[in-house]
């Protein structure tokens, strides 16, 4: 072999080799994902859940394409009278309100609110919760004191009077309600999280990486973040339930954003209206869709439970 | 304890940062200026913050909440009867969820892959996606306006005298009232500790005690109840105290529909009128009740597993 062969390879070869390492990562997440989601499709109730919010993502997103009237416009009749009170019908599938407006669309749009309530929260309270019961497990001391304490705090805060509290406080906008939510929901999962780094920390491989020199850090989110990761997810599965569920309630006390519409603002609605006796179809949709999309959450949170605990697994 | 005073903190800045200002209901703008400013000093609204601050923990210590802008009452008495109101309901909704709960958790994992489990794991999750002001209303919609069988709402039937304490919430009127709200309470709160007890006694169930249990020929049922039932509960009063927490703030909503004279449909009103030595001292109160509640909880667990050992 001559020396310009061995040059070339020689230089060929470390780009080559840093390329397959580069993206090695990439390809673990990939691998696990695709365990995980073997596990997690044989468990029925969490496949559907999983289907059932795919259909309200996806409504949501094409919520202005769908929805057949603008929610806010008073319908009329052929014979010019105000569509007003009016059952479901084949005009209108889920009935009409006291000022004629169409229900299916105040249902449609308003899905664009729970949906990303329910996600932003979620994704909110995954990293925040995650990173303190991260940081609190491991380090322990001090650390671990103050940051349980402030848990325990939060904790002694009754829920909603907390959201309602936060919200006439600060304007009645959609992200200080999604704001108030987070403040309160990220204790759980911070509080689990930890409990299962407490037991990982003991673990042969973790003080490994500590005697191969590994840094505080690299150990935490290269070594101990993976292995509770999917327990983080079933919280995070949960929190965008009650997200959705606090979210619906603060509207329905009145203190939801003004502009948007949500389904809880449209059970407030007719709650003001004092149709609630009368009107038995303008309560029961939009309560309905909250009813699936939590459930759907649950679903999906029981099913990843699975994965974290297998012994929950059908045999 | 020091939860308890961070919390009075928080809410002391938070209220006094509320927009509206409640004294347009006392000052007219037609009274002279020193009337005015006697108002003012009554309330003790015209010294500084940090003064206001020391006044307000010093009456808290001593149970004196003021006087509430709506009612024009001393705070104290009116949020006493509110209480009590509150706790009856609550506490009734949580005990019977709890029982229910945890008999129906077990009865799930006893019946392990069966359709009774699916169906029961279903029925419970989806009354815990309801929101509660939303049963309730279907509830009151179903029961009382359209069957008629409970009142629509309130504590008793309206323009009742009592003389005493017993004879006003001992009767049958009372109970009538709190059957619908109870049930739809309890009902709400049932799914968490029915999830937590079944998965609680599917990891009991593999334990040596019970092997042993049926080796001697118990009765399945015996072996279930009378053995994995008690061990399995731990977790489930563990997780009580999560419970609790929502179950004051699910109280507001319950309350709100059915129009139950407590704590937390007072609260939100105080909130709307702009009471703040009503809203702020109920926010208290609530508050309290969960961290007492939460501490009771607490020694309640480590009374009831004797591995748990306090310092």
């Amino acid at each position: 072999m001559s020396p310009m062969q061995n040059q070339s390879t020689a230089i060929n070869a470390p780009a080559g080799a840093a390329r397959v390492r580069r993206f090695r990562w990439a390809r673990r997440i990939g691998r696990s994902a695709a365990d995980q989601f073997a596990i997690f499709k044989q468990n029925k109730l969490g496949m559907a859940g999983l289907v059932i919010l795919l259909f309200f993502i996806a409504l949501a997103v094409f919520a202005p394409y769908i929805a057949p009237h603008d929610p806010m416009e008073t319908l009329m009749n052929p014979d010019g009278t105000m569509a007003r009170m009016q059952p479901p019908s084949l005009d209108f599938p889920f009935g009409t309100d006291r000022m004629g407006r169409d229900i299916l669309s105040q249902v449609i749009i308003g899905s664009r609110v729970a949906v990303g309530v329910g996600v932003l929260c979620a994704i909110m309270v995954v990293i925040i919760g995650t990173n303190v019961g991260l940081i609190a497990g491991y380090f322990g001391g001090k650390v671990d004191d103050i940051l349980m304490r402030i848990t325990d705090i939060v904790y002694g805060i009754p829920f909603l009077p907390f959201a309602v509290i936060l919200v006439a406080l600060l304007d009645p906008g959609i992200f200080n309600i999604i704001l108030a939510i987070v403040l309160i929901t990220w204790r759980s999962t911070a509080r689990v999280v930890r409990a299962q780094v407490l037991t990982i920390k003991e673990r042969a491989f973790i003080e490994a990486a500590r005697v191969s020199g590994a840094g505080n850090f690299r150990i935490i989110y290269r070594h101990i973040m993976p292995n509770v990761l999917p327990l983080s997810f079933v919280y995070g599965a949960l929190s965008m339930g009650w997200a959705i569920l606090t979210e619906a309630s603060v509207s329905f006390l009145g203190y939801g954003d003004p502009l948007l519409m949500s389904w809880g603002k449209i059970i407030f609605m007719c709650y003001v209206a004092q149709a609630i006796m009368v009107a038995w179809w303008w309560v029961l949709a939009p309560g309905l869709a909250i009813v699936l999309l939590v459930l759907s959450g649950f679903f999906i949170g029981r099913a990843y439970e699975e994965i974290v605990n297998p012994r929950l697994r059908a045999r | 304890m020091i939860t308890l005073f961070v919390l009075t903190t928080i809410l002391f800045f938070m209220f006094r940062l509320l927009p509206g200002d409640p004294l347009t209901m006392y000052l007219d703008a037609a009274l002279p200026v020193e009337s005015q400013e006697m108002v003012l000093k009554q309330f003790g609204l015209d010294q500084p913050l940090s003064y206001q601050y020391l006044i307000y923990m010093k009456n808290i210590l001593q149970g004196e909440f003021g006087r509430s802008f709506y009612y024009r009452a001393p705070v104290a008495k009116i949020m006493g009867e509110r209480l009590i109101s509150t706790v009856l309901l609550m506490g009734i909704s949580i005990l019977m969820a709890f029982v229910m709960g945890v008999v129906s958790g077990t009865i799930m994992a006893w019946k392990r892959g069966t359709k009774f489990e699916i169906a029961g794991l279903i029925t419970g999750l989806t009354f815990k996606s309801a929101p509660e002001f939303w049963t309730s209303l279907m509830a009151l919609l179903v029961f009382s306006y359209t069957l008629g069988w409970f009142p629509i709402g309130g504590m008793h039937t309206p323009g009742q005298e009592f003389t005493s304490f017993a004879a006003k919430y001992f009767n049958l009127d009372f109970l009538h009232h709190l059957i619908l709200p109870s049930i739809v309470a309890a009902i709400f709160y049932m799914a968490t500790p029915m999830l937590i007890m079944r998965n609680s006694m599917l990891e009991v169930m593999t334990e040596d005690f019970v092997e042993m249990a049926r080796a001697k020929g118990l009765k399945e049922r015996t072996v279930m109840f009378r053995h994995a039932m008690r061990n399995a509960m731990l977790p489930v009063i563990t997780v009580l105290t999560l419970m609790i927490g929502f179950a004051v703030g699910g109280q507001v909503l319950i309350e709100t529909v059915f129009r139950w004279p407590g704590m937390g449909r007072e609260m939100v009103l105080a909130i709307q009128r702009h009471d703040y030595p009503m809203a702020q001292a109920s926010f208290f109160v609530l508050g309290v009740l969960v961290v007492s509640l939460n501490f009771i909880t607490d020694i309640l667990y480590g009374y009831l597993d004797p591995r748990v050992t306090y310092r």
